[in-house]
């Protein structure tokens, strides 16, 4: 390299630094002068339309990134006894410890809520986008995606939010499912409905009155023994 | 308690008395008494040892160093009841045994959702589209390319503490809350891969995507993106560990650990969030009254005593270091107060090396003990104001559904023979 074309390349990694340096970090680089917009290093290539179809698979809540296709109810009855059930039972109500996916209607304020698809999810894409990118567990990937749009189907006929055993799900009707607990979930407000642990002058002395202990992990006992941890050659 | 709540120095009268009442400990455990005591000598000393008379092993023994053999026990541990499969779970840091802030690489926490994706770094592809003028693809050597940078931060699972919002479960640190680390990572902020892209004006959020069979995938909000994201190759100095999402993963400081998305392969820009399965069945925090928050995206502040603890009894009596970590996402801890007595009285430690921002910090109380009942506990408070809050106070605003951001402070019950438990108070 010239000096010259080293002295070039000495400004734009300063630019650069310069440009993402944030504010109070302790960590900062001393460089935090934004001068220009930073120039393009000119690194990596375009990307194929191929090889975005082939990575970008995501589906978002309002349907953007659905693929063409269509399942029905039975169809994914059948598909999820062969490909499903060994984990999630026959109608989705897990097998041991696998995930439960049907049922808990009503629990969410329950001491021992029940969290499934039916009970807990907000949007019916996510099931569409997970199923197709990470199901089955050990196989991933291996679903067409009319098959990943009868086994939606079927999911949503097990949660009741289709009644219908001949409903057909496609990318055409897709955005007119509506999941039960749509209307639960709101942005993080810890800022306001916590704000009073923002304390200026946390208690220092005689704070409480004597303390009594009211629970005990060894009287649960469910620790693993230190001396069965996993072996480290 | 009252003497041990003083929060004075030990002066040399008490440190001399301190030690007297050490040696009488120590007597039973046949190590000799301090020096102008009457003291029995030690074969360690008097005999040469096979390791003052033999050679030790050659520098061409051990290419790539591991820890002594006396330091097996200093592992990662998993509950084996916690998950359906080891495949999608967790294993925990030993907090306990470790200082400073630094984790070594080998001991940092794993948590997979389809197990650790082997990635030859040649085979390795990121994609950046979606609403970008161009959508590009990088190789490694691509990145590597790239002007650097270096930052400690920890990086906490949501789930840290999350089986302790209905009580005490689990005995140790390492358990309750070792689903943390803190590392020196090397990599190139986000920033400047999304400008080689060239971001569109309504790019609002990133979708980060890994290469792993789980197809990890979340929203990411771009002002954070742009902010202090990075995308690190190397953790403390080397390589990222496989484990740890080699050869390339996200580092979201202060933000839960399930967005630093590992065997980063795709960002995508959008307008809105995606609403993954990670943002909407898991990592939302189901409160009380049915309702759930999302995007719950910072860790609070938050603090462990690690030495007294349930795997790291108290074996002395006399002086004592009590030691910690704290650390907070929304910025650098400020403070950190220690109790000895359940929350009655506080005084503040001493914390020592390096405070960063959006890292974990080490404290220390040094103290006499003299056999009496503790409950230890400690309180984080950082650089916002944010006071680490009690269990209690949580409980009150979120109930015992919420799973994640477990924040409350940690009791440790220590008995007169030093042995130390995980308890609830009240």
């Amino acid at each position: 390299m010239s000096k010259s074309a080293s002295a070039v390349a000495l400004v734009l990694t300063a630019i650069l630094l310069g440009s993402i340096a944030g504010e109070g970090s302790a960590q900062q680089v001393a460089n935090r002068e934004v001068t220009k917009p930073a120039a393009k290093l000119g690194l990596g290539r375009p990307a194929t339309a191929d090889e975005i179809a082939a990575w970008d698979t995501d589906v978002r809540a309002d349907g953007r990134g659905l693929p063409e296709g269509k399942g029905t109810v039975k169809q994914g009855d059948e598909l999820f006894q062969e490909r499903c059930a060994s984990c999630h039972g026959e109608f989705g109500q897990g097998v041991g410890r696998w995930p439960v996916l049907a049922g808990g209607a009503g629990t969410l304020k329950a001491d021992r809520p029940d969290k499934t698809v039916g009970s807990f999810w907000p949007d019916a894409s996510t099931v569409f986008d997970y199923i197709k990118r990470a199901m089955p567990y050990g196989n991933a990937q291996s679903l067409t995606n009319d098959e990943v749009y009868a086994l939606t189907a079927y999911l949503l006929s097990m949660n009741d939010v289709v009644k219908d055993e001949n409903f057909e799900l496609s990318h055409k009707n897709f955005t007119s499912i509506k999941m039960p607990n749509a209307s639960a979930f709101f942005e993080d407000d810890r800022e306001t409905s916590e704000k009073q642990f923002w304390n200026k002058n946390p208690c220092m002395k005689d704070c409480r009155p004597a303390p009594k202990v009211t629970g005990r992990a060894m009287s649960i006992d469910v620790t693993p023994d230190g001396k069965s941890g996993p072996k480290v050659e | 308690m009252t003497d041990l709540t003083s929060g004075k120095t030990l002066n040399r009268r008490r440190f001399l008395g301190a030690a007297g009442l050490a040696g009488a400990g120590a007597a039973l455990s046949g190590v000799p008494a301090i020096a102008g005591e009457t003291a029995k000598s030690e074969a360690l000393i008097t005999d040469v040892q096979d390791w003052q008379r033999y050679l030790g092993e050659g520098v061409d023994k051990h290419p790539y160093g591991v820890p002594s053999k006396f330091e097996k026990n200093v592992i990662r541990r998993d509950v084996p009841w916690l998950t359906a499969s080891a495949e999608s779970s967790v294993n925990f840091t030993p907090l306990h045994e470790l200082d400073g802030i630094i984790t070594p690489s080998g001991l940092c926490f794993e948590r997979h959702h389809g197990g650790v994706a082997e990635i030859n770094p040649a085979d390795h592809r990121l994609m950046i589209n979606g609403l970008v003028d161009k959508p590009l693809v990088f190789t490694m050597d691509d990145i590597k390319r790239m002007p650097r940078v270096n930052k400690v931060y920890f990086l906490e699972c949501a789930a840290n503490s999350g089986m302790e919002w209905r009580g005490s479960q689990l005995n140790g640190c390492q358990f309750t809350h070792g689903m943390i680390h803190n590392v020196m990572y090397t990599g190139v902020p986000l920033k400047v891969l999304l400008d080689e892209a060239g971001l569109k004006p309504n790019a609002k959020w990133l979708m980060l995507e890994g290469a792993d069979s789980s197809g990890m995938n979340r929203s990411l909000p771009i002002e954070k993106a742009l902010n202090d994201v990075i995308l690190a190759f190397a953790m403390n100095g080397e390589a990222l560990r496989p484990e740890q999402g080699y050869p390339l993963r996200a580092v979201i400081p202060g933000w839960e650990g399930n967005l630093w998305v590992k065997w980063l392969r795709r960002v995508e820009a959008g307008d809105q969030p995606w609403q993954t399965r990670e943002e909407t069945s898991k990592y939302t925090d189901l409160l009380a009254n049915g309702t759930s928050r999302k995007h719950t995206f910072v860790m609070d502040a938050k603090s462990v005593v690690t030495n007294p603890s349930p795997q790291a009894p108290l074996k002395h009596k006399g002086r004592n270091v009590l030691s910690g970590l704290a650390w907070s996402g929304r910025g650098t801890v400020k403070r950190v107060d220690v109790s000895l007595d359940g929350g009655r009285n506080w005084q503040t430690a001493r914390i020592d090396g390096p405070v960063f921002d959006k890292s974990v910090v080490r404290f220390y109380v040094d103290f006499e003990w003299n056999g009496q009942e503790l409950m230890i506990q400690s309180r984080a408070i950082d650089s916002t104001g944010y006071v680490q809050p009690s269990k209690d106070e949580l409980r009150k605003v979120r109930g015992v559904n919420s799973i994640y951001h477990n924040n409350g402070i940690q009791t440790w019950l220590v008995r007169s023979g030093g042995e130390t438990e995980n308890v609830e108070i009240g």
